[in-house]
């Protein structure tokens, strides 16, 4: 049998050019695996550098939960490097998947671009000013002196010290260079107030059920909250791609173009 | 007459099943994904017009004399808000691009603005302008990315209305409808006009590493 015939080959070609065609529609650029906290996809860094930043960012998470990943990238297939980042970020899921907390230092050394990109739930601690003063002060100026790999140390460490530091501190220290009032992009999680409603029908459907006779329709709600979460699907990356050697993965967080980008 | 309560027990719970497999709750799903999405784009427009004030203080002590400039991005400022965005904006092919274009044209000015900076040094240096300035990069990119996934999750909202059995279902819902998508950036038609601005001395990088 050669020749696909009749409907089943009609739907399956319909199917294949779905597919074909939502590829095309959401071209994205393809990323290295998240092999662990440091993906040095270009080989900046020597393996006990490398080992040395790991746990160093290992440190950070355990200490604070914030997930803060260094990438080196060679090559951004002809992508601006905020737009490969914000991608590579959500892809990775890296950062928690309800805090956003998730930071990725980006190094394209054969593009000659860096940049900070920062998960929507810690654009109050690690601002777009500050992300930019860390690129300007720390990194740029070992990048241009052609140190790249001291370049990557020192913006990693400075970002971790921002981090590490307590959430008032830190806002205070974000707040200093820029005098204008930062808005924050608001990023709602709580539930809305149908789905409360829904809950609280069930929760008391479930009590009036335990106690009396009546046999409400209490778990109705349920198989409808139920579909519609599952059929929604969105909240970028959810934790698709698992760490390789190093037993790390991200968590799902998602980010929105936040941070700072710089070229030497 | 248990058999008949078990059959209706059973009906009840799978008719709620059968109807939400059927995708009954797509259209109100993806409605409100796409309107969330709205809601970001908004937010980020609305970060961008508060970032402005401040800017063209910044930039009036430094370069004066940009005078028609810095007109220009007040006016377009004022007008961008000026839009009255409500319900009905989302699904009106005019409302939403009177919104989309004014957006689009206080883009346009705010880049000529951060473009005069080449020709003041002290401007270039102040610390307080350095910030906002990487705060405006920031806003822009922060809009980029929002409008692209309010366009994604329209697409897939205004998919339901074309294909079966999701379009039957649009008669339901009969509220919802369709929503318009902003068109490709025009950022990208602008930008080389940068290329005519008086050639500045490149920035001068041999500085001693600080700290």
């Amino acid at each position: 049998m050669t020749r696909i015939t009749g409907p089943r080959g009609t739907i399956a070609v319909a199917v294949l050019a779905f597919i074909a065609l939502a590829g095309s529609a959401l071209s994205a650029p393809k990323f290295p695996p998240l092999t662990g906290r440091v993906v040095d996809e270009a080989h900046l860094l020597s393996p006990e550098v490398k080992q040395e930043l790991t746990t160093e960012l290992a440190d950070l998470e355990q200490k604070t939960g914030h997930q803060l990943v260094v990438a080196t990238i060679p090559d951004l297939q002809g992508y601006p490097i905020e737009d490969y980042g914000y991608q590579l970020g959500r892809a990775w899921g890296v950062g928690d998947k309800v805090r956003n907390d998730g930071v990725v230092l980006v190094v394209a050394p054969n593009d000659r671009k860096v940049r900070i990109e920062v998960g929507y739930g810690l654009e109050p601690v690690l601002t777009d000013a500050l992300s930019s003063t860390i690129i300007q002060s720390k990194i740029l100026p070992a990048f241009r002196s052609g140190d790249l790999e001291q370049g990557v140390v020192a913006g990693a460490q400075a970002i971790i010290a921002q981090l590490a530091l307590p959430e008032d501190q830190a806002r205070a220290i974000a707040a200093r260079p820029a005098v204008v009032a930062q808005k924050t992009a608001s990023r709602e999680h709580s539930p809305s107030f149908l789905v409360v409603i829904l809950v609280l029908w069930i929760v008391i459907g479930l009590l009036r059920g335990l106690g009396g006779r009546r046999n409400s329709l209490w778990w109705l709600p349920l198989l409808i909250l139920q579909n519609s979460r599952g059929s929604g699907g969105f909240s970028g990356g959810g934790g698709r791609f698992g760490g390789g050697g190093g037993g790390f993965s991200g968590g799902g967080g998602s980010f929105g173009g936040g941070g700072s980008s710089g070229g030497w | 007459m248990t058999r008949l309560r078990i059959a209706r027990l059973a009906m009840i719970l799978f008719i709620p099943a059968l109807l939400a497999g059927c995708g009954i709750n797509n259209i109100p799903t993806k409605e409100e994904r796409a309107k969330a999405q709205w809601a970001e784009v908004q937010n980020q427009y609305q970060r961008r017009s508060d970032l402005i004030p401040n800017l063209v203080e910044t930039v009036k002590g430094y370069a004066a004399q940009e005078k028609s400039v810095l007109v220009e991005v007040v006016q377009a400022r004022a007008s961008a808000t000026q839009v009255k965005v409500d319900a009905s904006t989302l699904t009106d092919p005019a409302k939403f691009q009177e919104y989309a274009q004014a957006q689009d044209r206080l883009s346009g000015v705010l880049g000529r603005l951060m473009m005069i900076q080449e020709n003041y040094p002290d401007l270039k240096s102040n610390q307080n302008f350095l910030a906002l300035q990487s705060q405006l990069e920031g806003t822009e990119n922060r809009v980029t990315i929002a409008r692209r996934d309010y366009n994604e999750s329209v697409r897939d909202y205004n998919l339901e209305f074309k294909t079966f059995p999701n379009s039957f279902w649009a008669m339901i819902h009969n509220g919802s409808k369709p929503m318009q998508m902003f068109a490709a950036s025009t950022s990208a038609q602008s930008a080389p006009s940068v290329s005519f601005a008086p050639a500045a001395a490149p920035p001068v990088t041999q500085t001693a590493p600080t700290q």
